[in-house]
């Protein structure tokens, strides 16, 4: 279909092991290795006009029936000319995950990135300003992790109190 | 609350002792809802605001991996608060989307509806909070009163006037009776002067139109390039619309047009939200009229739906369904794969990245909350404006903290 010339435009860049494709209902998806999400990126968004990131998340595959990496990270372009939408997905491991950041390609990507780093720890390399931004600042853990259990590790009830002795 | 002072300053800023640091608090009724902006300001004018947000996060995400399809839908409900029934149509096509479900004509044309109604309910808050913020009390108080009859309509189809956890996986919790084609008739005989009234109140006002045109102009480069979507984008000249790109439930069988401006600013924002209330309207009225016979929810033989009791009771295929849905380790047969897919709520797309993982709960459910990408480009937008323009801007973003923070 429409993603044909998208296709071929990708093959002739990077040929045509650099990346695996998939299709799930509408959704049609590229796989990358994460050393070259940035290449694969720029060209999407520059020769094949993805000009719109329309969401950035991560998943982490740790209970996932047959997972081979712990981390992936989803991008979902979309061509605000033609409506033409691709998921584009890569994987990255635990000690120290990172990836580059596509800020310089959608600003968009700013707030995005952060929210991965607060829920998941996968540091994005060259980020203007990666804090947490839904955690408070001092929060330790990752929440959305596998390991993190659903009702917290007792972070509510250890708050740094001040006394009024103390103030 | 952060141990250090924010980044507020940039190395040039720092030697300028004048520009001095204000807390916009989560606390503030301007801001709505718990939001905090560190400004810095000189004199009146924002040199730079720094956005805090989380103050309301409440984990849903995580939630969403520990109840399923079903249950998820009361969480997804207090997303946007302002527009619940419009989420949580939006979850479940996803994850009819997902299971590969068609659902009938009758309960296409029912979520149309409510989904449209949801759209009209969310504009008039935000139009009637944008002029409470400068001031225009009346307007807000016939925006609310519309927006009871909605929530009235809201009540007979499903017994809550708000947050009604409505759909369910296949069709809806249950059909609507003639009280709510009653209603619907009514409040599309009603709405209009409601509505005309505002705009008289406000379109044409001096102090309104003043504290609006050329205020936090967005341009249409930056709009994409923020993946700005919804009113927001229409305004600035992004032309867009999924109802009508991407079309799903009935939105094929309407006549509507999409609203769009060039100018980006917060008047243009006001003006498109007005003039989509109007086409939303239409909808209705068409919906309405032609609102198809059959049943709501989709066959039994889906293995999908809840059955209703007389099928629960009196038939064996029903009760082995409905313990089917309801017992932990069975619920629905997903595939082990995951999709994006989304929607055209009132504040824009809407999107849910679902993974599955062959149980009937989600492994991931991610929402793509249109008001957190909206609150990025906030910054941006109010550099160079006065204190007073921060409420202008904000109120025009349509920011509602349930979905930012989430």
């Amino acid at each position: 279909m429409s993603h044909e010339t998208t296709l071929s435009k990708l093959r002739e860049r990077f040929g045509a092991d650099a990346f695996r494709i998939s299709e799930f209902r509408d959704n049609f998806r590229v796989i990358v290795p994460a050393e070259r999400i940035l290449d694969f990126l720029t060209c999407l968004k520059n020769e094949c006009s993805f000009d719109m990131l329309a969401e950035m998340t991560a998943v982490d595959y740790l209970h996932y029936p047959e997972a081979r990496d712990r981390f992936g990270v989803v991008y979902c372009l979309t061509n605000t000319a033609t409506g033409e939408r691709m998921v584009v997905k890569t994987f990255v491991n635990d000690p120290d995950p990172a990836l580059p950041t596509c800020y310089g390609l959608w600003k968009g990507a700013d707030w995005l990135e952060r929210e991965v780093y607060d829920m998941y720890g996968i540091v994005f390399d060259g980020h203007p300003d990666l804090r947490r931004i839904l955690m408070p600042e001092e929060f330790t853990s990752f929440p959305l992790r596998k390991d993190y259990p659903l009702r917290g590790k007792g972070e509510r009830h250890n708050f740094a109190t001040i006394t009024r002795a103390e103030s | 609350m952060p141990l250090e002072a924010l980044p507020t300053l940039n190395e040039t800023d720092v030697d300028k002792e004048y520009l001095y640091t204000l807390n916009f608090g989560p606390q503030h009724p301007a801001t709505h809802t718990t939001l905090r902006l560190v400004l810095t300001l000189d004199g009146e004018t924002v040199v730079r605001a720094v956005p805090d947000i989380g103050y309301l996060h409440s984990g849903f995400e995580k939630l969403g991996e520990d109840l399923d399809f079903n249950q998820y839908v009361t969480i997804v409900d207090r997303m946007n608060y302002i527009s619940p029934v419009a989420n949580e149509i939006a979850w479940h096509h996803v994850v009819e989307q997902l299971l590969d479900i068609e659902i009938t004509p009758r309960c296409k044309y029912i979520r149309t509806i409510l989904a449209e109604l949801a759209r009209i309910s969310d504009h008039l808050l935000n139009v009637g909070a944008a002029a409470l913020d400068l001031g225009a009390f009346t307007a807000f108080l016939y925006g609310f009163n519309q927006r009871e009859r909605v929530y009235d309509i809201c009540e007979t189809a499903s017994g809550q006037r708000f947050h009604p956890s409505y759909t369910r996986v296949g069709g809806l919790m249950n059909d609507v009776n003639d009280d709510f084609v009653a209603k619907v008739r009514d409040f599309v005989r009603n709405f209009p002067k409601a509505h005309a009234d505002i705009r008289k109140l406000l379109n044409k006002n001096r102090i309104f139109v003043d504290r609006c045109k050329d205020v936090g102009v967005l341009t249409r480069e930056d709009a994409i390039q923020f993946s700005c979507s919804g009113p927001i984008a229409r305004a600035s000249g992004v032309v867009r619309d999924l109802r009508k790109d991407e079309p799903y439930l009935a939105y094929k069988d309407f006549d509507f047009q999409v609203i769009c401006a060039k100018a980006g600013d917060c008047y243009a924002r006001y003006l498109v939200r007005m003039e989509e209330m109007n086409e939303s309207l239409k909808i209705i009225h068409q919906a309405i009229e032609n609102l198809p016979s059959g049943p709501v929810n989709v066959d039994l033989e889906g293995k999908c739906i809840i059955p209703d009791k007389s099928a629960t009771y009196r038939s064996i295929e029903g009760l082995i369904q409905h313990f089917e849905l309801f017992m932990t380790n069975r619920r629905w047969q997903t595939p082990v794969d995951e999709i994006y897919g989304a929607q055209e709520t009132a504040n824009g797309e809407l999107g849910f990245y679902i993974v599955a993982d062959g149980s009937g709960r989600a492994y991931r459910a991610r929402t793509r909350p249109p008001s957190f990408i909206h609150f990025a480009i906030f910054p941006h937008l109010i550099e160079g404006h006065q204190i007073s323009d921060i409420v202008a801007v904000l109120g025009s973003l349509n920011i509602i903290a349930a979905e930012l923070d989430r």
